[in-house]
């Protein structure tokens, strides 16, 4: 498949990475000379130095014969209008980078007319991720499938939680909570545990379930605290914090946003008028816990300075705040920071490349038997867990799961069947029409009968 | 550095020498001469060390652009040294120096030669020795990415040590793709030459030598007065054409294959090599309408002289020592000059000497316009700063070794003409010189550390310096940092 990727700045660039390390031929179009040589000279990949909106330079990228292009750079204009003309020159699909909200708003006139066949807006994306964390405060990462019905959340047990020493055949049965421990995080390594598994103190488990019986779950074996998130203190009032907030207001959750530009502050204040706003410095620490920094339960980190957000939620942190949360720009400087305790890091530019990644995969597959819908990279990208959606009838449906030969270190873990959601044990089986959750550690499943032994 | 990285990755090369061996065993095999046997030792010995060096995986595996460089400078010269094992180890080339020199001259696609009676040797042998000119002339490691698969992130870092020319571009985004491609083109170009010479009369064996030869720009031939021996002005016309179409950027015919033909008509460099040549041809056919006295004679082996020098292929026709002085003075500057940037020739390379003109003729506007801004433009396409910067200091690290190595050769008190030309065909991968070093003569008469000095030469020409220099650099070495 080949891919052509406008802009080579963050996004772009973990694209390409991403892209090229999948074996698919990507073209990097940038103006920037330098930072095409650094590119070139990390990846297998073919750059182009010039403007990606220009028609000269995406024929050199031979768009009559692309797959997909992805414009990412920092303008939505120039996004929009570099889809607009690989369109017109043969390109089969594009996808822009849209970013204001007022461009967004419009978004599906704007998608008809250009041809788009995905917008993404960080920002608001970077805001569905954090919002998704503040509300299982005890999960680190959220993910979701099916629409938003399954989800998949990673949990390391707090000290005096009862789900130590629990094997996990007990959990099931004892317990029963309809939740599946899909993946395990044991130092560096990573497995896919079997029913004789039990659940040992800095394990890190990778839980997927539905909502409710994850809320069960986590009154069950969580930290004891206070159930619900009631109070959050936002720092930074950038386009992040206004979705985020207008989300969390809308779920009935107390929002504090502290600015310091008074003309930030003012539009927050119109735009939000149900948000506390605060104008002043959030780095600074009386302000803080004048704002009763003690009293929140959540604190979200979403300035513009990395090195400002860590430095409050350490802050925070040490004020016991039961969740922080930290928008981190850059992956250098969050690999700097991985032992300090802040479990709640979001990348704004991987949650971007994400999403796209996942269209990109599913894509690929679309014409094949089943199909990847979403694919969620776990544990730095050593588990994949990928929905596929059974169109026609194959080897596998309808046949017991525990009949079926599954390779080793694959596991089916939820089956959705119309609105019914199934954690699946032996007696469960795949129908035609159902969407299947498989996660695995072989990164090579493209098709369900991929999950399969062989004969 | 990561040793262990790169001694993986040399490991791999050696595995596929090793296979590549087999090739003249097949041949040897077919005319049923037993030197053929040492190939299969060598390749056995190879194999072995491919084996040793594989077992385990490094686990780092990140390479940056210095072990690339160290890569293909071991690389090479190893392959050079075990490729010069059959030589020896048969007795067709007694002398290990000889054997080596002769190898390298193989692989760098120069086509000096030690030997005084060719057609001595094993008809294996001689097909060993073309087939290096054509592993050579696309690149070691081009072809051996080609066949093994080597790391993926780092492969530019290796492409752009060995790819010659100012900057090494991809075709594709794959580099696994382009070498194959590239290899694909390369192919179809032989064997195109193969049939063409078929034509002419050649038998099989000979036209498969002549056309790798030929494809690498090397100039090897089995016959002890090269393609003189065929007295033909067919089999003179088709090498002719084909050592130039070879001396073309390989980009150009992808552009070709893409049906791009306006950008790959327009391409400046290409034009500049061809207006060379045509020029070159033209000046000597008059200069030497005095020996020839026919303008078609005169053309035509002025004609396959001016190609075979440029490409620094080296095959003669005619032994132009005894040409007027003007005549010879072309060759040697045409030999400067050498083919396109991307091809498998040798020399400055076209593009080059088009940025250094320009370059000039830009520092020609600043002194008259002082507040003038100026760019250097190569096909419409601003060059930049870096390139720039590297072409000066490689035009300045070429000139030092030149100077270095005709210092040292000098010491067997030979004249300057022979010296000097020795050290030009040898550094610019041509093959012939003049005077002594004629077309009709050959090396072996020079001291053991002259030989060695010209194999160092033909690496560093080849290779384009830098990869041999940062190998002689302590900073490369130092474990600190």
């Amino acid at each position: 498949m080949n891919i052509i990727i406008i802009g080579d700045g963050k996004v772009g660039n973990e694209l390409a990475k991403l892209l090229s390390e999948e074996d698919y031929d990507v073209v990097l179009i940038d103006n920037n000379e330098k930072k095409l040589k650094e590119a070139i000279d990390r990846m297998d990949i073919i750059c182009i130095h010039g403007d990606g909106a220009s028609a000269d330079v995406l024929a050199q990228a031979d768009v009559a014969h692309a797959d997909l292009v992805i414009a990412c750079t920092s303008t939505d204009e120039c996004n929009m209008l570099s889809c607009l003309i690989a369109r017109r020159l043969g390109a089969k699909h594009t996808i822009a980078r849209v970013r204001n909200p007022i461009y967004y708003q419009q978004i599906d006139i704007l998608k008809q007319d250009l041809h788009l066949s995905m917008a993404v807006n960080p920002e608001l994306i970077v805001a569905e991720e954090i919002s998704r964390l503040t509300i299982f405060p005890d999960a680190s990462k959220i993910e979701t499938f099916v629409k938003g019905r399954v989800e998949l959340v990673e949990f390391q047990p707090p000290a005096d939680s009862s789900i130590i020493g629990v094997s996990l055949a007990d959990l099931y049965t004892r317990y029963q909570v309809k939740i599946l421990v899909c993946a395990v995080e044991r130092g560096g390594d990573v497995f896919i545990p079997d029913g004789d598994y039990t659940v040992c103190e800095k394990d890190t488990l990778h839980i997927a379930a539905e909502h409710r019986e994850l809320e069960k779950f986590f009154k069950l074996f969580g930290a004891r605290r206070r159930d619900k998130i009631r109070r959050v203190m936002i720092c930074g009032g950038g386009r992040v914090s206004y979705y985020l907030a207008s989300r969390l207001i809308a779920m009935g959750i107390q929002v504090k946003i502290i600015e310091i530009q008074e003309d930030k502050c003012e539009h927050l204040c119109e735009l939000l008028p149900k948000a506390t706003i605060i104008n002043g410095d959030a780095t600074d620490h009386d302000l803080l816990v004048e704002e009763g920094i003690a009293n929140t339960d959540a604190f979200i980190a979403l300035t513009g300075m990395d090195e400002e957000n860590i430095i409050m939620s350490l802050f925070a942190r040490s004020q016991n705040v039961s969740k922080v949360i930290v928008k981190i720009n850059e992956d250098r400087r969050a690999a700097m920071i991985r032992d300090f305790g802040l479990n709640s890091l979001v990348s704004p530019k991987s949650a971007v490349a994400n999403s796209i990644w996942q269209y990109v995969r599913a894509r690929k597959n679309s014409q094949s038997s089943a199909n990847v819908e979403t694919l969620y990279q776990l544990v730095g990208g050593k588990i994949e867990a990928l929905e596929f959606i059974v169109k026609s009838s194959a080897s596998y449906t309808g046949i017991p799961l525990k009949d079926l030969a599954i390779k080793p270190n694959n596991l089916i873990a939820c089956i959705a069947r119309r609105r019914k959601i199934i954690i699946p044990n032996g007696n469960d089986s795949i129908q035609v029409g159902d969407s299947v959750i498989v996660v695995t550690k072989d990164k090579r499943i493209q098709d369900l009968k991929d999950i399969l032994r062989e004969g | 550095m990561n040793y262990r990285m790169i001694l993986y990755i040399i490991g791999k090369m050696l595995g596929v020498e090793g296979i590549v061996l087999l090739l003249p065993a097949l041949v040897a095999l077919i005319y049923r001469e037993p030197s053929g046997i040492w190939f299969l030792v060598v390749s056995a010995v190879l194999g072995l060390l491919f084996f040793l060096t594989g077992k385990t995986v490094p686990k780092n595996r990140t390479i940056y652009g210095k072990e690339g460089f160290a890569v293909v400078g071991f690389g090479w010269i190893l392959w050079s040294l075990f490729g010069a094992l059959p030589f020896t180890l048969s007795g067709s080339i007694p002398s290990y120096v000889d054997a080596f020199f002769e190898t390298v001259s193989g692989f760098t696609t120069t086509g000096s030669t030690i030997l005084t009676d060719i057609e001595a040797l094993p008809k294996g042998m001689l097909f060993w020795r073309s087939l290096t000119h054509w592993i050579g002339g696309m690149g070691v490691l081009v072809f051996v990415m080609m066949i093994a698969n080597l790391e993926k992130k780092s492969s530019m870092f290796l492409m752009r040590a060995e790819v010659p020319g100012p900057e090494a571009d991809k075709l594709v985004p794959k580099a696994r793709d382009t070498a194959r491609l590239l290899y694909l083109m390369y192919f179809a170009l032989t064997a195109l030459e193969v049939v063409f010479l078929l034509f002419g009369g050649m038998n099989f064996y000979d036209a498969l030598t002549h056309a790798f030869s030929t494809a690498g720009t090397g100039g090897f031939s089995n016959r002890n007065q090269s393609v003189a021996y065929y007295d033909s002005a067919y089999i003179d016309g088709v090498i002719t054409v084909f050592m130039i179409l070879f001396g073309i950027n390989f980009n150009m015919y992808f552009l070709l294959l893409r049906k791009e033909w306006k950008s790959a008509l327009k391409n400046e460099e290409v034009r500049a090599y061809l207006l060379i040549i045509a020029g070159s041809i033209a000046v000597i056919t008059l200069n030497t309408l005095s020996i020839y006295k026919n303008v078609l004679h005169a053309f035509r082996y002025s004609s396959f002289q001016v190609a075979s020098i440029i490409t620094t292929t080296g095959f003669y026709t005619a032994d132009y020592n005894m040409w007027p002085e003007l005549s010879k003075t072309i060759l040697l500057f045409v030999m400067f000059v050498g083919a396109c940037a991307g091809s498998t020739g040798g020399g400055i390379k076209v593009s080059r000497l088009l940025i250094l003109f320009k370059s000039i003729r830009q520092e020609i506007t600043r002194i008259t316009h002082p507040k003038a801004v100026t760019l250097v433009r190569v096909n419409g396409k601003t060059v930049g700063k870096e390139t720039l910067r590297s072409v000066y200091i490689y035009f300045i690290c070429y000139i030092l070794v030149l100077a270095g190595s005709v210092l040292l050769v000098s010491i067997n008190n030979f004249d300057f003409a022979t010296s000097f030309s020795a050290v030009l065909t040898t550094l610019n991968n041509v093959g012939p010189g003049i005077s002594l070093v004629g077309p009709v003569e050959n090396f072996s008469q020079f001291s053991v550390l002259s030989k060695l000095v010209f194999c160092a030469d033909m690496l560093l020409g080849r290779l384009e310096i830098f990869p041999y220099l940062l190998l002689l650099s302590p900073e490369l070495w130092r474990r600190k940092f």
